[in-house]
């Protein structure tokens, strides 16, 4: 099968799964309205303000649409950094830069910018500052002159991921509560509803940094040959590392402002997606979008309904798939290299 | 014949020696020239500048002063993918990791030849899998780079600078994790490459007797100055060598007639 092929086949089949899980998260819920009920206010039959047409277009819909989003987002930074460090243990969550996301999105709430548009726009800004602030000094710190040291570069991001949320928890614990809002809700990692027009700049952010990302797949590809390989064969290796660097923390930040911190889909996802696809980042980075939005619309669907009424935060569900999913690439790449 | 290469009066220095005791390395007005459809060899003691004047030659290092000039045009006015269809390195060492298959590996060799593309065209397919056929890795062709013995690892790499289908093929080392026959399979390629493609090579090595085996000129390097250039029988002359190596040598006869040097054993070091 040429790798075409290969691509075009996966993206069909992603594509179903996430439209089927898009279907499963539409009709369960702690609401519980019929399915009956909830197709009628899908094809617009239900009146606007009947409790089915509130429930599935006013929560569910956008939900699914901000799940789908951010899954795919954190996934594509996921391959994006992979590819960057070499390393496919690199990851958002685990080098910090959804720590430094989170701190912006932390100073831009108490500094109270709410949810219309503009304010979105500032939101996402602060996150995409922190998330470029985390992710330079991590690879300021983890850079010597043979390249990325790989331990080093996992601590680095530990080290600054905790001093994000140190700032964090200091920038709690001085503002007044009321002003805080429902920031430590926020801070687990939470799908809710976002207005439409903040919707529409999340994903006109999320499909920047996806182009961005998609577009220097072949390149990211030659990276792997090492910087010097790769500018002998005419890429230029300054510019496309600048390009991903912040593509990256673009897609990360803006996903922490709109969903906060949620952790490791950009590890679990690239990770079963190598196992099928290969390791061809331009089979990786379209394909990680949707499976990036179907794992973690499964994650929030799981979230909604394991311990209804209540909700466990979504962050919470990709924690438990990704920790051992980090220890068995750890563990792998340490067979490999004894 | 018209020179392919050409460096005049390169100036070039490290910003800083990597090691605070080593002494700064710098080439001052090196000149040299490399023909078309010739086999150069650029030999010479650690640190005497061999594979900074690759770097140079590619532009991963920029001169200081004076101009490296390909085909007569200055390679600093060259598009880097437009000098990387002229010009492919065989590097050292095959990267680590490295997650890709052997095709995929010899496919990147066809970037710099439609570097817009996002999937290679058949067109690319099919100059790959003649590199691999010419290097006798077409088998090879879907295992993992980092699955390979350490020749297999070298000829891959030679046939992924071969799929960019260039005019200078540059090698660094070529021969350094190939045992005896692959030695003597790399060196028959590279006159095969050399004879029928016209394709000029660059060779940079340790080993003088395949140098002198395999080029038709070498270029004695010692201290980022150029010693002696000319035929190998010109080049390993045997005080010469000593006075650049410190050590004693036996420069012989191999059957071919090329000269062979050999270190000299039982006498003491100077």
């Amino acid at each position: 099968m040429t790798d075409r092929r290969r691509l075009v086949v996966s993206l069909v089949v992603l594509a179903a799964l996430l439209v089927a899980i898009a279907c499963v998260a539409l009709f369960v819920g702690g609401a519980g309205l019929s399915p009956r009920a909830v197709v009628r206010a899908l094809t617009g039959s239900a009146d606007a303000g009947s409790v089915e047409s509130i429930i599935t277009l006013g929560l569910r819909l956008p939900r699914v649409v901000v799940a789908a989003l951010a899954g795919g987002a954190l996934a594509v930074a996921g391959v994006a950094f992979q590819g960057l460090t070499r390393n496919p243990l690199a990851e958002p969550s685990v080098l910090g830069v959804t720590s430094g996301a989170a701190f912006g999105v932390v100073l831009a709430q108490i500094a109270g910018l709410g949810a219309s548009v503009t304010d979105a726009l500032a939101v996402a800004a602060c996150a995409f500052g922190g998330a470029l602030l985390a992710a330079v000094t991590v690879y300021a710190i983890a850079r010597s002159p043979g390249g990325l040291v790989i331990q080093t570069l996992l601590l680095a991001g530990v080290i600054v991921g905790i001093f994000f949320s140190s700032a964090i928890t200091v920038v709690i614990s001085i503002v007044d509560v009321d002003r805080l809002g429902g920031v430590v809700h926020w801070l687990l990692g939470n799908l809710s509803p976002v207005p439409a027009g903040s919707l529409a700049v999340f994903a006109v952010l999320a499909a920047a940094g996806f182009g961005l990302v998609l577009a220097s797949a072949r390149e990211l590809n030659l990276l792997a040959l090492g910087e010097e390989a790769a500018r002998q064969l005419g890429v230029d290796a300054e510019r496309l590392k600048r390009r991903v660097f912040l593509a990256a923390a673009l897609l990360t930040g803006t996903v922490v402002a709109f969903t906060g911190p949620i952790g490791f889909v950009g590890l679990v996802v690239p990770h079963v997606l190598r196992g099928v696809v290969g390791q061809d980042n331009r089979l990786l980075v379209p394909t990680a979008m949707l499976a990036g939005g179907a794992f973690l619309l499964a994650a929030d669907t799981v979230a909604r309904n394991v311990v209804a009424p209540a909700e466990l935060s979504v962050g919470v569900i990709s924690a438990f798939c990704g920790a051992p999913v980090f220890v068995w690439v750890l563990r792998s790449r340490a067979r490999a290299a004894a | 014949m018209s020179a392919l290469v050409a460096f005049r009066e390169v100036d070039f220095a490290y910003p800083r020696p990597e090691r605070a005791r080593a002494r700064r390395f710098a080439f001052e007005r090196l000149t040299f020239a490399v023909d078309a459809g010739e086999i150069f060899g650029v030999i010479g003691p650690n640190s005497a500048g061999k594979t900074s004047l690759l770097r140079l030659l590619t532009r991963v290092l920029a001169p200081a002063g004076g101009e490296i000039q390909l085909d007569g045009r200055n390679v600093a006015a060259i598009a880097s993918w437009e000098l990387a269809r002229q010009v492919a390195v065989v590097p050292q060492e095959a990267p680590r990791p490295f997650p890709f298959t052997v095709e995929q590996l010899v496919l990147m060799g066809r970037y710099p030849h439609g570097p817009g593309r996002y999937f290679e065209s058949a067109a690319d397919a099919a100059a790959a899998r003649g590199a691999m056929a010419a290097t006798g890795t077409l088998p090879l062709a879907p295992l993992p780079l980092e699955q390979l013995s350490g020749g297999e690892r070298q000829r891959a790499m030679l046939a992924r600078a071969l799929a960019q289908e260039p005019r200078l093929l540059v090698l660094d080392e070529p021969t350094s994790h190939l045992d005896l026959r692959y030695q003597a399979e790399t060196a028959e390629l590279l006159r095969r490459l050399n004879r029928e493609r016209g394709m000029t090579i660059l060779l940079v090595s340790h080993d003088l007797n395949l140098a002198a085996e395999l080029c038709d000129r070498l270029l004695l390097l010692h201290d980022g100055r150029v010693v002696r250039v000319g035929v190998p029988g010109e080049v390993l002359d045997q005080a010469l060598l000593e006075g650049v190596f410190g050590c004693r040598v036996v420069v012989d006869k191999s059957p071919s007639g090329r000269p062979t040097v050999q270190l000299a054993w039982a006498t003491e070091r100077r």
